[in-house]
């Protein structure tokens, strides 16, 4: 009898339990008797006690003391027996237990055992679960089998071999030779397996790659055949002829044509053809098109199929099988980079696309929208972006908005548009963004200044209707205290003049401070900007001194600090009072690899002319530091001024910076390496950001010759595991004399922390002549300490 | 590669659970569970893509399902294969499936739980796709299975009774018997072994 009867009763009576409870107890007791079984000596019943024990290991229950009884059965000489021991292997035995290394040697009887249904078993179990201990043994015997006997035994130690290779890379010349012969197999089985082998291959070593360059036009025809062939009713799927072989050999077309330009020669026509003929109403002919999208585009094919490729994306984009406009997204977001245009054409449909029910559609459309915002669509743009925000699922928002705040300060027509939108963002989305947004857009207004009548107003209305979002409470209480005056004027051209009273914007500062959806830090903010006003208005001081005096007396410790502190100002300090809480100097921004936010696939340009990038960075914080100052110094006559005061974060606590004040730590400039100097184009390169394992620079050339160079074009390749992403340059002129510079953002992506080097080709031409060089990088400068925020340690 | 492939209903309960790389009995369960609760709140009508849960690999690896009357066939794969190929070897596999156990109900994978990591066998090894033509799987399967029970022995008889009384072709037997003579003739039955 087969396992299978007794399995049946014993399932029965499980799915009986009426309980969970009732469960276990009924589980426990079969356990305890496939434990008892497993002591008896060798009777006919074992098979089935282990098919029950694998049973109720899926349920979840312990099962480890069934190893060694997989061990025992794998080596008895019946089939039944051997087949139900090598799944008991494969589900409960791992490269960890002890009891693995004890069924090699079964597997290398089995291996060359007289049925190939028993071969079979061996090579599974070994592609599932081998060691490398195991493969090592083993391999020999692999290879033997990928040459002798059946296909069916053919493309099942292919596979073992692939499983081989990825356990002990070594292994991998072994089985090359081999690889290379299969490709003539008739049967689809193997030369699938056969495929994956050489993918595997050509993935792990150049090498390799190189000598399997020559087996191109093979796989070509082998395409070609499928293509065109007659219907064939084993392999067909949805009327395309077994694509699953299509896909891979497509792939490995992919990896064999990649920056390889013979290759990619012989390739052209197959895909033309596969693109033109393949039927995509089904998913099968999807999966194939998409392929061969994704193939035309790595490798170097011409420019008319990358048109023929891109068109393909965008039908897929309009198709109403949501799969299929998942995948296309997936694929534009990889190609943005590269045929930005080409993508740019089918921002419709992928701005729709934000509208769809599906949440992975509209996550993919979000970041595809991100990543083609531009100078010139950025109204439109962003009016979309805003409308989706506003509706989005909540796990996307914080990503919407900063990657609406990065596009913002990249494109932004005018500084007002900047300030609309983002207080836009801060009022629907407030709870979601992230902690430098305060401190960023009070700089963005502290350098706007003509608009600070108009921003003041806005925020001022905005914090009247609703004081629930803090980072919108809080620029709006450092703007009222810093430019109360203009408020209090009531006129400003751009907005209907409201009146506004002192005691209606002392109202409004008090229910900040007293409301309990205030955060600590936000209380922080109402209370100085109540002390600025002491000195911007005029009648209601004794308000603002008893509102201070009050919270001299507040648990909160910040609070309190800053109440007495103020109360000093007011008592013992009077005279200084003015001085102290003028208004602020014009804030610098920060250096760029702070600042610029994490959202993936966007093209990143240099700092707009606005910052400095040479000087010394200063990040002065609110005013409300100075009086901490003050103190520090023991009160001496001394006005302190604000701006010459370095300190680390802008975020509002007070007791960290002082330590670091005192630290005086003055933040060095990034520093620039020079690589490359010839002909007097000069190349250099500066580290903006690291990581473990990412790695960001900004490759910088200038020239000092007498003439402008133009056409300056930078390429660049990074070993094998490392990824590189090339951000859009600047441009690529260069103005003579050292006059002008282009910069080039690079990020670099090392998930195996190898050594990194790069080798970048410069290309330019002077006086019309085409000048070419490589230069290799092979040491990457280490940013400055702080060139990284740190956030303040209370 | 393949990481894993799960069966569960609606209810989560699992049907079949292989994976492709080690994981703790634990880990195992909690993988289930929570691949479950990503699968269940989707919609009919989305998408079949969803980015993979915390447990097995995160963003890097994405689960694939398909939603078939009762039950989630779910395949957690990684970067390198083919979205919509795996979508249709999804397909193949419940045709297959389909085909052996001639339409096929929850309650077949449940009872039947040793014969569906058969033909998954036959079909994805090692965490890769080894076969996808129906009729070879479906050939290989029966021939592993016909080897198991001819090696049954005398507790096997009772079961190969019944198979044989099933194979018997009754065509065969005479139309008459010839009570007189004292020949019958007797209808071919496939020998015991």
């Amino acid at each position: 009898m087969t396992p299978s009867v007794r399995l049946q009763e014993m399932i029965r009576v499980i799915r009986s339990a009426r309980t969970q409870g009732e469960e276990r107890g009924i589980i426990q007791k079969e356990c305890a008797e496939i434990r008892a079984q497993f002591r008896q000596t060798d009777n006919g019943e074992r098979s089935h006690s282990l098919a029950k024990l694998l049973y109720v290991h899926m349920l979840g229950y312990p099962a480890h003391f069934g190893q060694m009884e997989c061990v025992r059965l794998i080596a008895s000489p019946r089939y039944s027996e051997k087949r139900i021991g090598y799944l008991g292997a494969m589900m409960l035995l791992d490269e960890k237990q002890d009891a693995s290394l004890l069924i090699t040697n079964s597997i290398k009887n089995d291996l060359s055992h007289s049925s190939q249904y028993v071969q079979s078993l061996a090579l599974c179990t070994l592609a599932c679960m081998g060691s490398s201990e195991m493969c090592r043994d083993l391999a020999p015997e692999i290879e033997r089998l990928l040459r002798a006997s059946t296909s069916y035994i053919k493309k099942k130690a292919t596979l073992c071999a692939v499983h081989i290779i990825r356990k002990v890379p070594e292994l991998a010349e072994l089985f090359t030779p081999s690889a290379r012969s299969l490709l003539s197999e008739k049967n689809h089985g193997v030369l699938h397996g056969a495929v994956v082998l050489i993918t595997e291959l050509c993935e792990r070593n150049a090498e390799t790659l190189d000598k399997f360059r020559k087996a191109v036009p093979e796989l070509v025809t082998i395409m070609k055949g499928l293509v065109t062939s007659s219907y064939s009713p084993e392999h067909n799927v949805a009327g395309i002829s077994d694509p699953f072989l299509q896909v891979r050999i497509l792939r490995l077309l992919r990896i064999l044509g990649h920056n390889n330009d013979s290759a990619s020669d012989a390739m052209n026509d197959l895909l033309a053809q596969v693109a033109t003929n393949t039927d995509s109403s089904k998913t099968a002919g999807s999966a194939v098109l998409y392929e061969t999208v994704l193939t035309i585009m790595d490798i170097n094919s011409e420019s008319g199929l990358r048109v023929l490729a891109v068109n393909i994306l965008g039908r897929f984009l309009l198709n109403n099988d949501r799969n299929i406009r998942y995948i296309s997204m997936t694929s534009l977001q990889k190609i943005v980079q590269t045929d930005h245009n080409a993508v740019q054409r089918h921002r419709g449909t992928i701005v729709d696309c934000l509208k769809d029910q599906d949440t992975s559609v509209k996550r993919r459309a979000l970041e595809l929208s991100l990543a083609l915002v531009s100078p010139v669509n950025i109204r439109s743009m962003m009016k979309e972006l805003l409308i989706f925000l506003s509706s989005c699922p909540v796990e996307l928002r914080s990503q919407t908005a900063s990657g609406i705040f990065n596009a913002a300060e990249r494109y932004s027509p005018s500084k007002r548009w900047h300030i609309d939108t983002i207080l836009h963002v801060l009022t629907t989305a407030g709870g979601d963004v992230r902690d430098e947004t305060v401190p960023n857009l009070i700089q963005l207004i502290t350098t706007a200044s003509e608009l600070h009548c108009y921003t003041v107003h806005k925020l001022y209305r905005a914090l009247v209707k609703d004081i629930s979002q803090q980072s919108l409470v809080q620029v709006a209480c450092w703007c009222i205290g810093e430019y109360g005056d203009l408020l209090l004027k009531g006129e400003c051209e751009e907005i209907e003049p409201v009146q506004v009273t002192e005691d209606d914007v002392l109202d409004a500062l008090e229910t900040v401070l007293q409301s309990h959806m205030s955060a600590p830090a936000t209380r922080g903010f109402a209370l100085t900007a109540t002390m600025k006003l002491s000195t911007r208005i005029t009648d209601n001081v004794d308000r603002i001194r008893s509102i201070v005096s009050i919270y001299g007396s507040c648990i909160d410790l910040e609070l309190q600090q800053r109440a007495v502190e103020y109360n000093a100002l007011f008592k013992k300090y009077d005279h200084m009072r003015a001085a102290v809480l003028e208004r602020m100097p014009l804030m610098e921004k920060n250096s760029p690899g702070h600042t610029n936010g994490d959202s993936s696939g966007e093209i990143k340009e240099p700092e707009p002319a606005k910052t400095k990038p040479v000087e010394p960075i200063l990040l002065s914080e609110p005013a409300n530091q100075v009086c901490d100052l003050l103190d520090l110094l023991g009160g001496t006559d001394t006005p302190v001024q604000p701006s010459s005061a370095p300190t680390s974060t802008a975020t509002t606590t007070s007791s960290a910076d002082l330590l670091d004040l005192l630290g005086g730590l003055e933040p060095t400039p990034v520093p620039a390496v020079t690589v490359y100097e010839k002909n007097g184009v000069s190349l250099k390169i500066q580290c903006d950001s690291q990581t473990d394992t990412d790695i960001t620079v900004t490759l910088i050339a200038s020239n000092s010759t007498q003439n402008d160079i133009s056409n300056f074009t930078l390429q660049a390749a990074v070993p094998k595991s490392v990824q590189l992403q090339m951000k859009a340059p600047s441009g690529n002129v260069i103005a003579a004399h050292g006059l002008g510079q282009v910069t080039q953002t690079v990020l670099l992506n090392n998930p195996n922390k190898v050594s990194l080097k790069m080798r970048v080709r410069v290309s330019y031409s002077d006086q019309g002549t085409m000048l070419q060089d490589t230069v290799q990088i092979d040491s990457f400068p280490s940013p400055s300490w702080n060139s990284q925020p740190s956030i303040g340690v209370l | 590669m393949i990481k894993a492939i799960l069966i569960f209903n609606n209810h989560g309960k699992p049907r079949l659970s292989k994976f492709y790389e080690h994981y703790t009995e634990d880990t195992e369960q909690q993988i289930i569970r929570e691949t479950f609760h990503l699968v269940s709140k989707r919609d009919e009508n989305v998408c079949n893509f969803l980015e993979g849960g915390l447990l097995i690999g995160g963003s890097d690896n994405k689960l694939i399902y398909r939603h078939y009357a009762t039950l989630y066939f779910v395949f957690c794969v990684d970067s390198s294969e083919s979205e919509l190929g795996i979508l249709d070897l999804i397909q193949v596999f419940v045709e297959t499936l389909d085909k052996c156990f001639e339409n096929v109900c929850e309650l077949d994978l449940i009872f039947h739980m040793d014969k569906v990591h058969n033909i998954l066998a036959e079909m994805v090894m090692g965490g890769m796709v080894l076969e996808t033509n129906m009729s070879e799987i479906i050939t290989q399967a029966e021939a592993q299975s016909k080897m198991e029970k001819s090696e049954a022995g005398i507790a096997g008889a009772p079961a190969r009774a019944v198979s044989a009384v099933k194979n018997m072709n009754l065509p065969e037997m005479p139309k008459n018997i010839n009570i007189g003579d004292i020949s019958i003739k007797v209808p071919n039955l496939p020998s015991f072994k």
